[in-house]
């Protein structure tokens, strides 16, 4: 990084220099993030395919493995169709409003101690401002297919998120209560310490609580209203097809890999390795099992896997019955967790300070 | 009391959720049975009904006697058939044409025919390329018993027990 | 012109542009919209001002949760922009005599010294979180005022709820936590009994 600094100082202006830095992070970031997406829907069709006992996909290249590389060029190829008296300039927008939050967010996730595009101070609070922006690509996109399946599911998405939010973020105050930092770096490192001193224990309701409304949240099965084939057919994005269609599946499997990351950098601890700094002086083991990437990578992935575990294991809810266990069981819980633990912070008891 | 405490307890601990996790999580590791098509097929029976096809006597001689039993039975009207005498007193053919696109693959023209001269085959790997080439003639039917015969014969002898 | 101050002038002059638009775009929705682009560059312009609480704090309540609730209720009201537009001649004289009012009012205020006799503090060290500064004087100095928010929020919250809770005889309506406690016991009666003699 330094010696490419100084090489495009050579002959740059220094303005340009750090933009052009910035811009190699952030597709350093993206690139990844963008095949990891691409990945997980060929993971998805394949797991969910092993546990109803069928294959998935296998004839795309060695195994199958090409099979989202095929997907994307033959959305790439098919015409966007933009229904008559739509609001076009809506309808275009609406699926980049939804896809550029679920990217914005990877600004502010360490990857590993240091590794981080923006280390903000108020990340938890930038976190949750940015997802709770996701919703507006449902809704405009719903509005503008003019449409009345593609409306009925945007409204019905807009309750289910914004009901489920609060619940999240009364989860993560309950994080930032144990941490006593809003910045997801101090948060992690709060942690250190091994397998025990990881946040799931003391907070394991508010874990649970952040992973099933991370579900909701990304509209995922068993909380995947928004598209009830029988009643509403796609759902908000019935008259989207090509590229614009790829762009809300792209934001809904970003959203997906962001919540399971973010659910291990809060209460999985993050890049820390399960036993601590006791194997840290083990000369080849010490790397592998010490802390760094690859733990918060396999992290994340278990919970990535969960998603996908839920979409093969649960029947959708019904709506009443979603906007029952938002409101009438998960506020409750992290109200009475939260209370819970600022007693035991108050009081100095050990496992929940 | 007991059973709201009960309650309580099994929803909060997610059991429910947790033994349907675990029986999609046991049929992760089940072995596949999905069959490969092209490469993999499943047995067919000899009563299988794919593509038709008119067969000959061993002497060469064609076995359909223009009866029409095939035409009259057939419930979608797919069959046409126009006959002549020949010159050496048989009744026979001159147009014997199946329109795909109609049969409905049901069988009765094969059951219908006196001399087992229509049967429908195991073949139903076959398409067609454009709606002009849906209808297949005599030629065209004759032609595809004389190249799968040995296979036909050998799957009605298979059924002919249970006929 | 450093690079924060064209940032300022540029989300400076997208706000006030789309607060212009807010009032003369014919469409509601596409009013909304652009009443939350101005609430989002205003917050940029807040984090520009290194208030980066505040800002997010905006976009997090009011695009987030407050500018969803617009939409969903103009998506669900069929709004008449003719009847809307019918009386704009007969009330174009109070408007413009409110829309004076407020001119003039501000701009006194602007000429006064009011803002600068103040002198303007220097931004706080960046070491120094401004999320644990308000934090802090809003749990200390003004804990009083605070709470007493709190509660007139509750009471606020209280009030929505009873106005409109409605309980209505004979609805057929499900209850799911009902549903969700029934037992297989409760509505499963397993009989025993002989097989019946073929006659």
């Amino acid at each position: 990084m330094e010696t490419l600094t100084t090489f495009l100082n050579s002959f740059l202006p220094e303005g340009l220099t750090t933009l052009i830095i910035i811009l190699l992070k952030i597709i350093a970031i993206l690139l990844p993030l963008i095949l990891a997406v691409a990945y997980t829907t060929f993971a998805e069709r394949k797991i969910i395919g092993y546990m109803q006992v069928r294959m998935g996909p296998n004839r795309v290249g060695p195994k199958g493995w090409l099979q989202p590389i095929a997907d994307t060029v033959k959305l790439m190829f098919k015409e966007i169709i933009s229904p008559t008296k739509a609001s076009t300039v809506v309808f275009i927008i609406a699926p980049m409003l939804a896809l550029a939050p679920a990217l914005a967010v990877w600004s502010i996730i360490p990857f590993w101690d240091g590794g981080v595009l923006a280390d903000v101070n108020a990340g938890l609070l930038l976190v949750l401002a940015i997802t709770s922006l996701d919703v507006f690509g449902v809704i405009l996109a719903g509005w503008a297919s003019n449409s009345k399946y593609a409306i009925l599911s945007s409204l019905r998405v807009g309750a289910q998120v914004v009901a489920y939010e609060i619940a999240m973020g009364f989860a993560l105050v309950g994080v930032l209560m144990a941490a006593g930092s809003l910045n997801l770096t101090e948060i992690v490192r709060a942690q250190e310490g091994g397998i025990t001193n990881w946040f799931v224990w003391p907070l394991i309701g508010l874990f649970l609580v952040y992973f099933i409304s991370g579900v909701a949240e990304t509209n995922r099965a068993p909380f995947d209203v928004a598209e009830g084939e029988s009643e509403i057919v796609a759902g908000f994005h019935v008259e989207y097809s090509g590229m614009a269609f790829a762009l809300f599946f792209l934001a809904e499997y970003a959203m997906m890999i962001l919540i399971s990351t973010l659910t291990a950098l809060l209460f999985w601890g993050g890049w820390l390795s399960p036993f601590g700094h006791a194997l840290d002086n083990v000369p080849v083991l010490g790397t592998i099992l010490g802390d760094g990437f690859h733990w918060l990578f396999i992290k994340a992935l278990f919970f990535l896997f969960c998603y996908l575990w839920f979409r093969a294991t649960f029947p959708r809810y019904r709506y009443d019955q979603i906007m029952r266990l938002g409101w009438k069981v998960l506020i409750p819980v992290t109200l009475v967790w939260i209370f819970g633990e600022g007693v035991a912070i108050a009081l100095g008891w050990k496992p929940w300070l | 009391m007991f059973r709201s405490i009960s309650h309580f307890i099994k929803s909060f601990t997610l059991f429910d959720l947790l033994q349907g996790l675990s029986v999609t999580g046991k049929f992760l590791f089940k072995p596949k049975v999905t069959i490969q098509y092209p490469e993999q097929k499943t047995p067919l029976s000899p009563r299988f009904r794919g593509h038709h096809a008119l067969r000959r006597y061993p002497n060469g001689q064609e076995r359909c006697i223009a009866c029409k039993l095939c035409e009259a039975v057939c419930p979608a009207l797919a069959i046409d058939i126009e006959l002549e005498e020949r010159p050496d007193g048989t009744r026979r053919t001159t147009k014997y044409d199946i329109d795909f696109f109609k049969c409905i693959y049901c069988g009765f023209c094969e059951e219908a025919c006196p001399v087992d001269a229509i049967v429908e085959t195991h073949i139903f790997e076959y398409c067609f390329e454009n709606r002009e080439g849906t209808t297949i003639t005599k030629e065209e039917l004759l032609a595809f018993g004389d190249k799968h015969e040995a296979e036909i014969a050998k799957r009605k002898a298979a059924d002919a027990p249970y006929r | 012109m450093t690079f924060e101050l064209f940032l300022f002038y540029l989300f400076a002059a997208v706000t006030l542009g789309s607060a212009i638009a807010v009032v003369t775009v014919r469409n509601p929705i596409y009013a909304a919209l652009f009443l939350i682009l101005a609430f989002f560059t205003s917050a940029a312009t807040w984090v520009l001002l290194e208030a980066e609480f505040l800002g997010v704090v905006l976009v997090l309540v009011y695009v987030g949760a407050v500018m969803v609730l617009f939409l969903f209720v103009i998506m669900m009201l069929d709004i008449q922009i003719d009847t809307l537009k019918e009386g704009f001649i007969r009330y174009l004289p109070v408007g413009l005599l409110v829309a004076v009012a407020v001119a003039t009012e501000m701009i006194l205020v602007m000429k006064s010294d009011v803002f600068n006799k103040v002198a303007i503090p220097d931004p706080a060290p960046l070491s120094v979180s401004n999320t644990e500064t308000l934090g802090e004087v809003l749990y200390t100095e003004y804990v009083f005022p605070f709470e007493v928010a709190a509660v007139i929020l509750v009471v606020a919250i209280i009030a929505a709820i009873v106005l409109t809770l409605r309980r209505r005889e004979g609805v057929k309506k499900q209850d799911p936590s009902k549903q969700v406690r029934v037992r297989r016991d409760d509505r499963v009666r397993l009989v025993k009994m002989k097989a019946e003699k073929r006659s």
